[in-house]
């Protein structure tokens, strides 16, 4: 039986009573209790089921580190699986369910598994359900899959919101027990910069529940003394409730924030701190470990420091009656505050042959019985723990007496949490005396100067004893102010701490020592994933000796306790069926995070309209609000068409191209890229960039031009325009905006370090608008302001001035084959320029035309779509575009690339056209042209095309250009589409209406 | 070798298990082979596999300076697939995929093939182009695609959001014979055959130098002495380039850090394997529950499988926003594996400078799933001295006469 106590409990508030729910039926609380320890006062023992056999599973742990007990936990938007009830602090409403059964928690069908454990050993999947092939994927795999899993699958969006948070500190300390305080308030003196996380509500860790002395005050006063204390330093920030979730390279390092599980509410639920420090100090204490005796599996059975921690912090007893196993001295303290809260402690176990140090005596004048050189050779009991049969430590388990109890508290002494100081890469020692890996300070993980960042303070470095403890956290915080350059000057005086004498712990791994096969087939090591001792052992006997092999054959340590409790012992057993040393074996690799972050928090506020912002041109708000349909490129979005009423969109398409080939249409082209390239070394630069030449150009005109990657295969193309004799400004595509400006700044700065040249992506602070068609100059005519005419700015050139008063630069240039401007005009007066052009050219039947239109008209005019014609295989040479690759450059990029013998083979692809046999069937999207069984190329660009009447499409076929007249099969589905190789450009060959 | 079978687990469990025996012989390295293979992935045991299986050399070592499985092996998402652009591509994934179907019985080991499908979403338009461009190869090469509307991609996966607001599905490609296996066991099944056959496999090893007279190898240089061989296969992944720079040539790969995370387990709730290459982020659910994510390649070179955080972070808000009920989830574990680029993002397999030494190289972010036909196919090439058919593409010369094989070409990530 688990009750509250009637006056114990350090962290809640009696006054203060909370209620929730859990499997529907309402129980009562305090502020301050988690939910396992409101349920066990309730003497809710167990509390879910296990992974493979669906045991009975109740709380084993007080922390981060509980394998057992989770929860589905809360309704709807909020649901969220596998909550770990330690880590739950209980608000009114909270309704927990339990997890992996069915139909309940009392009874369930999935136990059958523990019924047939004997054939289920670790991984017998690998050797069954091989036969008949379709037997795994339709019949095993589902029933696998049905019966794992943990937690359920939500169904609701979550309807919280999650942040980031940027931090930068000198010092950033993890564990707000009593080392990370001493090493806050110490490096906190030096004045340098100090964050603190600390991932339960309260600070102070061990030193709230062991009975420790320190200059005179006790544990909590201790502490309080040192929070007193930092919170008169105004550098030294300390956040409960914050996780140190992971340590990266360079000194980042990732705190996990709940600020709202324990009250949900508007106000960000989580929030993950991106921390850059200059040194870390893990203080991140040490967890028990469990024993490994038959049944220790059974709720009722918890780690002796569990026990103590629900006593002395929430008043709840984990029973009546607590047997205490042990092989150190620290259970002992949990059999004299079990003693001191009134209850019985029947026996103390110790399996070490003289017991232990002051502490056991105290025990024994207080009447408690102890036996040493035993342990348990089983616990019996079904649902929860009803006795524990004793034997002999040495044996093979034959039961000497069976002792009634309804709790277990057991302790196989502890292990640094050194998961943090491992996330990268800091080395492991394994101490001897006291059965642990500990964290080698001269193999620390290392910065970007080789140099050590992480230092481990406290129990977590190894140091158990409460001096050691605290004058390691003092060393550690004078090295990692000396290394962010904040000398401590003068020294505090050392802590006099008062503790009890111990005995050195015994390594346990197996108990008894020679338990049988019986004995050890029920002794678990992964509680939350059923590992037990002989699976480990049949691991090693099969041949999976390395740790990682044994960890992945058996699932140990994979389980969402990530095997905090079960790794070391799992290590310890594989040495002894390996007859190894365990240093020998090494542990397995620690990965981030510490315990699991939500999802949420990693995406923090970049989700919904948020996650990607939609880009958006300055006249967006025109288009959406005159029948824009929209597609998403690169980051932008850009009208695709315009719908008008009882318009489908194909309508409006032909209507675009009809009306711009017939009168003038507008385009927002504002996304395309826009580049500045200045300096006394700019054309030079773009010589080298583009395969044309660029530094030949005179100021006030134009270049269409290409660029390559180093393979000599087409990235990009734009308009160059030369708007000074050191100043460029490079047209790209849309998607290529800042792709191409980070490939200049590459080169840049690696290769052409020496070129005096600067970069400015410029994409977003201009609006462009193309008009375009035969009536395109009167529009502009009819703004005013600047002389528009074919002498005063030819095809291919531009001009700088004002359209209707606004600072305007107007390029002569056609992507549509019409007499068409490109107006650029600052960001902020487009949408100005475009509604005036919208005036003027009313009377001149303008129309404002999407991307689609766009790409039919380039279509029927054989301009080609880097994207579409072109895929990362093709060259300028293979879009006969070879009249843009200089041949007089002594270098360019891709230059060499494109000599390769491959890239100057005949039968390369090549852009040809293409016209189908029949002017009403379209060429399917992407079809292939087949010869022989064997594709020859595929389309790359199909339309229709409103201004010749028929289809039309562009692809890239083997020898294209010598296949002219040609008729090509191309098969899709159960039809063979045929169409007839033609030249590329459909529209006006001659150019003559783009040059008027 | 003992045959595993249920009826070899219901005897043994009558008698406490004890009756199994080692997967894979665990031997001293004798002074010389016939053939050494160096690296012990899945690419190094297929190859020793399909030698000794196929062409009947069993004089064989695979020397691993780790564990065996335990580089990118035992580390991938385990997405299989066969649905790529090019014709030389789709013939090596295609027979790959092929194998993988019935590996479980001809290893007797459950590699846990499991042909859910693999759905490739297509978010913009160019991309479904790009999906329709494949799906049009596949049909001419051979390997079954589908193209499924966005409705279809809703109803194989109800927990997706197809409307966006953002990315709105715009339709899939779809194959539905590829799937997931189980990465360890592939390696182990792998593994435990080529022992049978004779092939030793030497863990904890490392290969530190290769030595050779007058152009052609005549052995490797160990952490447990020197081994002779005739035939050398350096099959080793992320560390092609220092094997490369031991037998004095260069490689055209890069290594990076590439990383995955898992979820904790839930209850099965997705039943086919997502890959989203506008956001960035693929999914499946492993058999455990939990959820299989995997995440983007660092922009720097490196050994050291890890990874930066901010990867992490992209992939996971590309993926609530795709599956929003997995925002309250939890992430468990987030590792790196070390990649082998190449410039085209497809293999090298082949002859190399040195002569008697073979390279099996440059899978990248994608040979999980090409492990049974490369190894197929390294075999055939190291047994009779010349590139078989299936590896012949993908030589090491390719990339001096600029004969890529870009499969980056419609999709941006290959898994
Ligand atoms: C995070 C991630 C996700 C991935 N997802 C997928 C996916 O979904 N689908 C897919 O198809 N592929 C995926 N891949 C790629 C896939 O994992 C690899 O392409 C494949 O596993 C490579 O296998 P391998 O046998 O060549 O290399 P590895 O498995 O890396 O084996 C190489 C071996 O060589 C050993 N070695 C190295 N140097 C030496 C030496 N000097 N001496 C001796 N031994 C040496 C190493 O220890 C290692 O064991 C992914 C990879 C990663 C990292």
């Amino acid at each position: 039986m688990s009750f509250r106590l009637p006056n114990a409990g350090c962290l809640i508030d009696r006054s203060n009573p909370v209620s929730f729910t859990f499997n529907g039926k309402p129980v009562q609380g305090y502020k301050g209790d988690t939910l396992a320890s409101a349920l066990m006062a309730a003497d809710q023992r167990m509390l879910g089921r296990s992974f493979k056999y669906h045991r009975p599973r109740g709380l084993v742990a007080s922390g981060g580190e509980e394998p057992n007990a989770l929860m589905n936990m809360g309704e709807g938007a909020r649901f969220e699986p596998n909550q770990r009830a330690t880590t739950t602090e209980v608000f009114d409403g909270l309704t927990a369910r339990s997890q992996n059964h069915w139909p309940s928690l009392n009874f369930d069908i999935g136990a059958l598994n523990n019924r047939l454990a004997r054939f289920f050993p670790a991984g017998f999947y690998y050797k069954t359900f091989m036969k008949p092939q379709w037997a795994w994927k339709h019949l095993f795999e589902p029933i696998i899959r049905n019966s794992a899993g943990l937690g359920q699958v939500p169904t609701e969006r979550d309807v919280d919101r999650y942040e980031y948070f940027y931090a930068y500190t000198d010092i950033l300390i993890i564990g707000g027990g009593v080392a990370g305080l001493e090493a806050a308030l110490e490096s906190g003196r030096s004045g340098a910069k100090v964050l603190l996380l600390e991932q339960s509500p309260h600070f102070g860790g061990r030193f709230m529940v062991d009975d420790i002395e320190v200059d005179g005050r006790d544990g909590p006063a201790h502490i309080a003394h040192l929070l007193a204390e930092i919170a008169k330093l105004p550098n030294v920030t300390l956040r409960a409730r914050t996780q140190g979730a992971g340590v990266f390279d360079h000194g980042y390092a990732l705190g996990y924030e709940r600020l709202t599980d324990h009250a949900p509410a508007a106000t960000p639920r989580h929030r993950l701190w991106r921390i850059r420090a200059k040194r870390i100090i893990t203080a991140t204490g040490a967890l028990e470990r469990t024993l490994n005796f038959a049944g220790n599996d059974i709720p009722g059975v918890m780690l002796a420091s569990a026990v103590r921690d629900y006593i002395r912090l929430y008043g709840v007893t984990s029973g009546a009656r607590t047997v205490v196993v042990t092989n150190n001295d620290d259970a002992y303290r949990t059999a004299l505050t079990l003693y001191a809260a009134g209850l019985e402690v029947p026996a103390i176990i110790d399996a070490r042959p003289n017991g232990g140090g002051e502490m056991s005596d105290q025990a024994r004048a207080l009447g408690i019985r102890i036996e040493t050189g035993h342990g348990v050779a089983k616990v019996i009991g079904k649902k929860h723990v009803t006795a524990v049969e004793v034997c002999l430590q040495s044996g093979t388990g034959g039961a000497v007496e069976s002792i009634a109890c309804d709790c277990v508290a057991i302790s196989g002494g502890f292990s640094p949490v050194v998961h943090l100081w491992s996330h990268c890469g800091g080395k492991l020692n394994w101490d001897e005396e006291n059965a642990m890996f500990s964290p080698d300070p001269s193999r620390p993980p290392t910065d970007q100067n080789g140099e050590g960042f992480v230092l481990a303070a406290g129990t977590a470095s190894g140091a158990l004893g409460t001096n050691a403890c605290i004058s390691t956290a003092v060393t550690a915080a004078h090295q990692a102010a000396d290394e962010v350059g904040r000398s401590i000057k003068e020294e505090a005086a050392p802590r006099l701490t008062q503790t009890p004498d111990e005995t050195p712990m015994a390594p346990i791994w197996t108990m008894p020592a020679q338990a049988p096969y019986k004995l050890r087939s029920k002794t678990w090591l992964d509680f939350q994933n059923d590992v037990k001792v002989s699976d480990v052992q049949l691991a090693a006997r099969e041949g999976y000796e390395s740790v990682e092999h044994t960890k992945r054959y058996t699932t140990l340590g994979m389980a969402t306790d990530q095997g905090k409790l079960s790794n070391i012992n799992g290590l310890a057993v594989l040495a002894g069926a390996l007859d190894a040393e365990i240093p020998q074996v090494g542990t397995t690799t620690f990965r981030p995070p510490y315990t699991p972050i939500s999802l949420g928090s990693i995406a923090g506020e970049a989700s919904g309209p948020l996650f990607k912002p939609t880009r958006k041109t300055a006249i967006d708000g025109w288009h959406k609000s005159h029948g824009a349909i929209f597609e998403p490129v690169a980051d932008w979005r850009r009208a695709y068409a315009y719908i008008q009423a009882g318009e489908t969109t194909q309508d409006a398409i032909t209507r675009e191209i009809l009306a711009t080939r017939g009168a003038v249409g507008l385009f927002d082209a504002s996304t395309l890229g826009k580049i500045i390239v200045k300096g006394p070394d700019a054309g030079k630069f773009l010589d080298l960039l583009y395969t044309n030449m660029m530094s030949t150009l005179k100021p006030g005109k134009c270049r269409y031009g290409l660029m390559c990657n180093e393979n000599g295969f087409l990235m990009d193309d734009g308009v160059v325009a030369r708007l000074d004799e050191d100043t460029f400004l490079c047209h790209t595509t849309t998607g290529g905006s800042d792709r191409i400006h980070a490939h200049m700044e590459e080169w840049l700065q690696t290769e052409w370090w020496d070129l005096e040249v600067f970069t400015a992506n410029l994409t977003e602070q201009f609006t462009q608008i193309v008009v375009a068609g035969p009536n395109a100059r009167k529009v502009l005519e009819a703004l005013g302001g600047t002389d528009v005419s074919r002498e005063a700015l030819p095809f291919m050139g531009f001009i700088d001035g004002k359209l209707a008063g606004i600072q305007a630069r107007i390029f002569r240039i056609s992507f549509s084959g019409e007499l068409s401007y490109e107006i650029a005009v600052p960001a902020s007066q487009g949408l100005l320029l475009w509604n005036l052009l919208l005036q003027a050219g009313a009377d001149f039947g303008i129309a404002p035309y999407g991307t689609e239109a766009l790409h039919v008209m380039r279509g029927e005019k054989g301009f080609v779509v880097v994207g579409d014609e072109s895929d990362g295989t093709v060259t300028p040479h293979d879009l006969g575009m070879s009249w843009a690759v200089s041949k007089k450059k002594e270098d360019f990029i891709g230059k060499r690339g494109m000599q390769r013998s491959f890239l100057m083979a005949a039968g390369r692809k090549q852009l040809v056209g293409l016209r189908t046999l029949s002017d009403t069937e379209k060429l399917p999207e992407s079809a292939h042209a087949v010869e022989g069984g064997k594709a020859i190329g595929h389309v790359t660009s199909t339309y229709f095309s409103p201004t010749l009447g028929h289809p039309i499409a562009m692809a890239l076929i083997n020898g294209g250009q010598s296949r002219m007249g040609e008729v090509l099969d191309f098969p899709v589905g159960s039809k063979v589409h045929k169409a007839r190789v033609v030249d590329l450009v459909f529209y006006d060959k001659e150019g003559a209406q783009q040059d008027v | 070798m003992r045959k595993y079978s249920a009826f070899a687990i219901a005897r043994e469990a009558f008698r406490h298990h004890s009756g199994w025996q080692r997967a894979w012989r665990s031997p001293e390295p004798k002074k010389s082979y016939q053939v050494v293979i160096v690296g012990a992935g899945g690419h190094g045991l297929a190859t020793a596999y399909y030698l000794a299986k196929n062409h009947g050399i069993r004089d064989i070592a695979v020397i691993e300076k780790g564990w065996l499985g335990g580089g990118n092996t035992g580390r991938n998402t385990t997405i299989i697939r066969s649905n790529y652009l090019q014709d030389e591509s789709a013939a090596i994934y295609e027979k790959a995929r092929g194998l993988y179907e019935g590996l479980s019985a001809e290893l007797n080991y459950n590699i846990m093939f499991s042909p859910r499908g693999v759905m490739m979403l297509a978010q913009t338009e160019h991309e479904l182009r790009g999906y329709h461009r494949i799906n049009q190869a596949n049909a001419i090469q051979g390997v079954a695609t589908e193209m499924l509307t966005p409705e279809q991609v809703k109803s194989k996966v109800p927990i997706m959001e197809i409307n966006g607001p953002r990315y709105p599905v715009l339709g899939a490609l779809w194959q539905a014979r590829g799937g997931t296996a189980r990465h360890d066991a592939v390696a182990w099944g792998y593994a435990r055959a080529a022992s049978d056959l004779g092939v030793d496999i030497i863990q904890q090893t490392e290969v530190t130098g290769i030595t050779q007279s007058g152009g052609q190898v005549t052995g490797v240089q160990t952490t447990r002495g020197d081994i002779s061989c005739k035939k050398l296969g350096i099959v080793v992944a992320g560390h092609s380039g220092v094997l490369a720079e031991m037998a004095g040539f260069r490689l055209p790969i890069e290594s990076v850090s590439l990383q995955a995370l898992v979820s904790e387990p839930i209850k099965p709730c997705i039943d086919v394997v997502v890959m989203a290459n506008t956001v960035h982020g693929y999914l499946s659910q492993s058999d455990k529950g939990e959820l299989v994510i995997g995440g983007g390649a660092d922009g720097y070179n490196n050994y050291t499988q890890r990874g930066s955080f901010h990867h992490v972070e992209e992939t996971v808000r590309a993926l609530i926003e795709t599956f929003p009920i997995i925002s309250r989830l939890k992430q468990l574990r987030q590792w790196g594996g070390i990649v082998d680029m190449t410039g085209d993002r497809s293999p090298i397999i082949g002859k190399t400078p040195l002569g008697g030494c073979f390279i099996n190289c440059g899978w990248g972010t994608g040979g999980f799933k090409s492990i049974p036909g490369s190894g197929w196919a390294l075999a055939a090439t190291m047994a009779s001295g010349e590139p078989d058919e299936l590896a012949a593409p993908f030589g090491l010369e390719r990339f001096a006469e600029g004969r890529f094989i870009d499969e980056s070409v419609a999709a941006g990530v290959a898994h």
